[in-house]
């Protein structure tokens, strides 16, 4: 009985999806947003990658409290975990394979990480991206290794400094006489490495933040007990 | 005429269709951790379709590669909401995961019906009622309020 309902609503609501997606124009989106940010978006915000300059510079303040909300996420994983003992003796270390794999890669998920990030601007990717790349090269040793531990003090401290200086470039946009978080065009070069005045900072700290974040969320869920 | 092979047709019922598996299976499960992994098959679906929202035919990906002839390019916005909540995505997930974690510990079963059964038998002996003394079964003439364990017993006592 229960199934049938359930079977019903999903079909319900997906065909209702379908005839309203049937009535959209596709391939021609309505909205008059997109076209305008394309037209002013390398004036304004310096920034090759459009994408780059909706995040960081039109909707900027909408990623700092994204930003937030993966904050409250990793703090109320943290809370519901709680504090754990140490697991290091009953769980085997992976074999000699892995373990080297796992600290062969570690430089390597480094530099890509941070390529991304520092090219947010210019290519697909930014600090979204690289900071996951960053969580990841930080969690292959501890795969590889269950008893080795993270320092989570210093992971929070490398989060509260990142999230800290994101809105201090915001402040750093007040002082200059713009609005919280308006990027600052320092020098106008186009599709250069430094280039795009304040994004690349601001993509530096939201990929430190986003990868000390899951690095630490991911870390607590594998230190946790196992059930007896 | 639409042909089977319209790409528009594919596309939203790709869309359409994860976002309407994964919901069944958020409502259907009795598994927690396959609510979850349901979960993250509707919102792989939510994506795709807010990612198609901004499509446009022969356009480029928004990045500017040329900047005498600026080509056409698909809507940046939509593409900038997709980024922020794959991400937002990823911390609910393991928020959620953590409390399957939690639920797990607690009361050995990961089954919705079983996890919740014994969630209620756990609350009723902490309040020192018998199990299903609610709003549905008062004891005696009883109001609704639980009766504290003593006198349930003390009733028990005089029944027979």
């Amino acid at each position: 009985m229960g199934n049938l309902t359930g079977l019903l609503f999903a079909g319900g609501l997906g065909f209702m999806l379908l005839t309203l997606a049937g009535g959209l124009d596709f391939g021609t989106p309505p909205m008059l947003v997109g076209s305008e940010i394309q037209a002013h978006a390398p004036q304004q915000t310096g920034a090759v990658n459009i994408v780059t300059s909706v995040v960081l510079g039109y909707r900027a303040i909408d990623t700092l409290g994204e930003l937030s909300i993966l904050f409250a996420a990793a703090v109320s994983a943290g809370l519901i975990l709680g504090r754990r003992h140490t697991t290091a003796g009953t769980q085997t270390k992976g074999g000699f394979i892995l373990y080297t794999g796992g600290s062969l890669l570690f430089p390597l998920m480094m530099t890509i990480g941070f390529y991304i990030i520092f090219h947010g601007h210019l290519t697909p990717g930014g600090g979204f991206q690289g900071g996951v790349i960053l969580a990841a090269a930080f969690f292959l040793p501890l795969l590889a290794r269950p008893g080795a531990r993270l320092h989570h003090k210093t992971l929070s401290l490398i989060e509260g400094f990142a999230g800290a200086s994101f809105i201090l470039v915001g402040l750093l946009a007040m002082m200059e006489g713009k609005a919280f978080l308006q990027p600052l065009l320092v020098q106008d070069t186009l599709g250069q490495l430094i280039s795009a005045g304040t994004l690349p900072l601001l993509y530096l700290a939201v990929g430190l933040k986003v990868g000390a974040e899951l690095a630490s969320l991911l870390s607590r869920l594998i230190q946790t007990e196992a059930p007896q | 005429m639409t042909s089977v092979f319209d790409p528009e047709l594919i596309l939203y019922t790709t869309a359409i269709g994860l976002i309407t598996i994964g919901l069944a299976g958020v409502v259907m499960s009795s598994h927690l951790f396959r609510m979850v992994l349901a979960l993250v098959i509707a919102e792989a679906g939510a994506n795709l379709m807010l990612v198609l929202a901004g499509y446009r035919w022969d356009a480029v990906a928004p990045i500017l590669t040329s900047l005498s002839e600026p080509a056409a390019m698909v809507d940046p916005v939509p593409q900038a909401l997709v980024l922020t909540a794959i991400v937002i995505g990823v911390g609910i997930q393991a928020l959620a995961v953590s409390l399957l974690i939690r639920i797990r510990q607690r009361y050995a079963t990961l089954d919705r019906k079983e996890a919740a059964e014994r969630m209620d038998s756990e609350i009723a002996a902490s309040m020192g009622a018998a199990r299903d003394v609610s709003q549905d079964a008062p004891l005696g003439e009883r109001p609704l309020p639980p009766i504290p364990a003593d006198q349930v017993n003390m009733r028990g006592g005089d029944a027979p």
